[in-house]
């Protein structure tokens, strides 16, 4: 049925079955999906693809599942925006937005690898599913595992803050305050992850669950119009999505859906948390863990897992690391607002305002193509710009205080 | 008094079961070759060519070694190490 060939440990290439581990035994290295390209060539097609439903499954023979589609079915295939605005303000020649803002159902870039995960968690016949997160992957689980009739825990510290488990609480998963901080949250679920037989989309479920960021760059290629970009810049939390990116765009080329590649690929950090590209920048293969102090909290893991395997991508392909300030990621959430009218989340600033950057420094070539991966929405993390824009006019309920405003307005230039 | 070591439950099938035993004072690496004498394998799961795994963390009194003198790291009596399996994925905040 499905392609994948088994789990193969990244660091010593051991070779595991396909079952819900996710660590090697022996170096506890991670575990990655392998596939039949060669029996995928002989199926999937620009034509084929083409031909289905406009969601991320319509890539299904390269993601990790046996039989059909289950969790997901309207989610990925987000707009690729032309952005000449945004251009003109930075430079350019041309720049696209892979625009996972608006991601179904709930507004990031997780809901690919929760529909994927979830898939893979019905197909070994678990009734449960998973979680430690506190914002954007914990939206996910409870949405999707809503949808698809799945029992939920999600894991959270206790001291965070009402605001933010209301977007999970919503779908009515088991929301589990833990009385301890984060490293006390994910080590408890992996002791729970060991003793009940769930699926911790995250932890277990993670090799399969991570090849579902693969459609974020399969569908960038198709959107270009079957070619790859010069340069794609990434947001870095774990470092797997931008792993995953590149993986996907090399299977393309591997199955001959395209056949030149030379995408440099960027990594975006925030300068409060900025191990991976602190890294990239001293040409160093160490990652050394940091304690995050960053607006940037999708962004926030200071000893992120699959930073070695950035750094490499980034080194192989000629792309480079950047990181960016608060100011500095407020000033882009609001310019990619104002000049191509979408909101991101401080995630989305960070990857704009080193795209900044890389052209400022002349990484990024001006006459190229370059694509930036938006992940997620910015109604989530309003809270940012506090403080941050512009104030409403106030008028008085009649034509003349509008006429007084107006003129003012007229004479500002909006 | 020697060196507290925590054994993670993947390598406790190396220590009989043992979920801490006592370790050397010196060098986190010299602690580490010298636990493989007595629990042969343990060496080549941590560590390979002097260096420790990637994906393996190792705390002294709770610190990350990353953050003090990674491998050089000095370790002495009263100490507690503990060595830890990275969670792939897993956040660190």
């Amino acid at each position: 049925m499905g392609y994948v060939k088994g789990l193969k440990c990244r660091e010593c290439g051991r070779e595991y079955p396909v079952e819900p581990i996710y660590v090697c035994e022996f170096c506890f290295g991670p575990l990655e999906a392998t596939y039949d390209y060669k029996g995928i060539k002989k199926v999937l097609t620009r034509k084929t693809i083409e031909k289905r439903e406009k969601n991320l499954w319509r890539y299904k023979e390269l993601l990790p599942i046996d039989g059909e589609p289950q969790v997901g079915l309207s989610s990925g295939y987000t707009p690729l925006l032309k952005a000449d605005n945004l251009a003109k303000e930075l430079g350019v020649k041309e720049l696209y937005i892979k625009d996972d803002t608006v991601a179904h159902p709930t507004l990031s870039f997780k809901d690919r690898v929760v529909s994927v995960a979830l898939t893979k968690a019905r197909e070994f016949g678990f009734d449960t599913v998973a979680c430690a997160s506190t914002g954007n992957l914990a939206h996910s689980v409870s949405a999707h595992g809503a949808r698809a009739g799945f029992r939920r825990f999600i894991f959270i510290p206790s001291t965070l803050e009402a605001s933010k488990i209301v977007a999970s609480l919503v779908y009515e998963p088991n929301l589990i305050a833990v009385d301890g901080n984060y490293d006390d949250v994910n080590r408890l679920c992996s002791e729970i992850a060991n003793k009940y037989k769930w699926a911790f989309v995250n932890i277990n479920i993670r090799p399969f669950y991570a090849e579902g960021s693969k459609t974020h760059g399969f569908e960038i290629i198709e959107q270009l119009g079957w070619k790859a970009p010069d340069s794609v810049v990434v947001p870095c939390a774990s470092g797997s999505l931008l792993t995953k990116i590149w993986k996907g765009f090399k299977e393309f080329k591997e199955i001959g859906i395209i056949k030149g590649l030379e995408t440099k690929v960027f990594a975006a950090q925030a300068t409060g948390c900025s191990p991976i590209s602190t890294a990239i920048k001293q040409g160093s293969d160490v990652i050394r863990p940091v304690k995050p102090n960053t607006i940037a909290k999708s962004l926030a893991i200071g000893n992120p897992a699959d930073g070695f395997y950035a750094t490499q991508v980034v080194r192989a392909t000629g792309g480079y690391g950047e990181d960016v300030s608060d100011q500095e990621i407020i000033d882009a959430i609001k310019l990619l607002a104002k000049t191509e009218g979408v909101f991101a989340e401080t995630a989305g600033g960070v990857t704009l305002a080193c795209t900044w950057k890389l052209v400022e420094t002349g990484k990024i070539a001006r006459d190229e193509t370059t694509v930036i991966c938006i992940t997620g929405n910015g109604l989530k993390t309003q809270e940012a710009l506090n403080g941050h824009t512009s104030s409403p006019h106030y008028i008085k309920p009649n034509l003349s205080s509008f006429e007084e405003v107006l003129e003012k307005i007229d004479k500002g230039g909006k | 008094m020697a060196v507290k070591v925590r054994i993670p439950t993947p390598l406790q099938r190396l220590t009989q079961g043992q979920e801490e035993v006592d370790g050397t004072p010196g060098t986190v690496i010299a602690l580490i070759n010298d636990l493989d004498k007595r629990f042969p394998g343990m060496g080549e799961r941590i560590s390979e060519a002097g260096k420790i795994r990637r994906f393996v963390n190792i705390y002294v009194n709770e610190e990350d070694i990353r953050f003090l003198n990674a491998e050089e790291t000095v370790v002495k009596d009263g100490d507690e190490v503990s060595i830890v399996p990275a969670i792939a994925g897993g956040a660190k905040q």
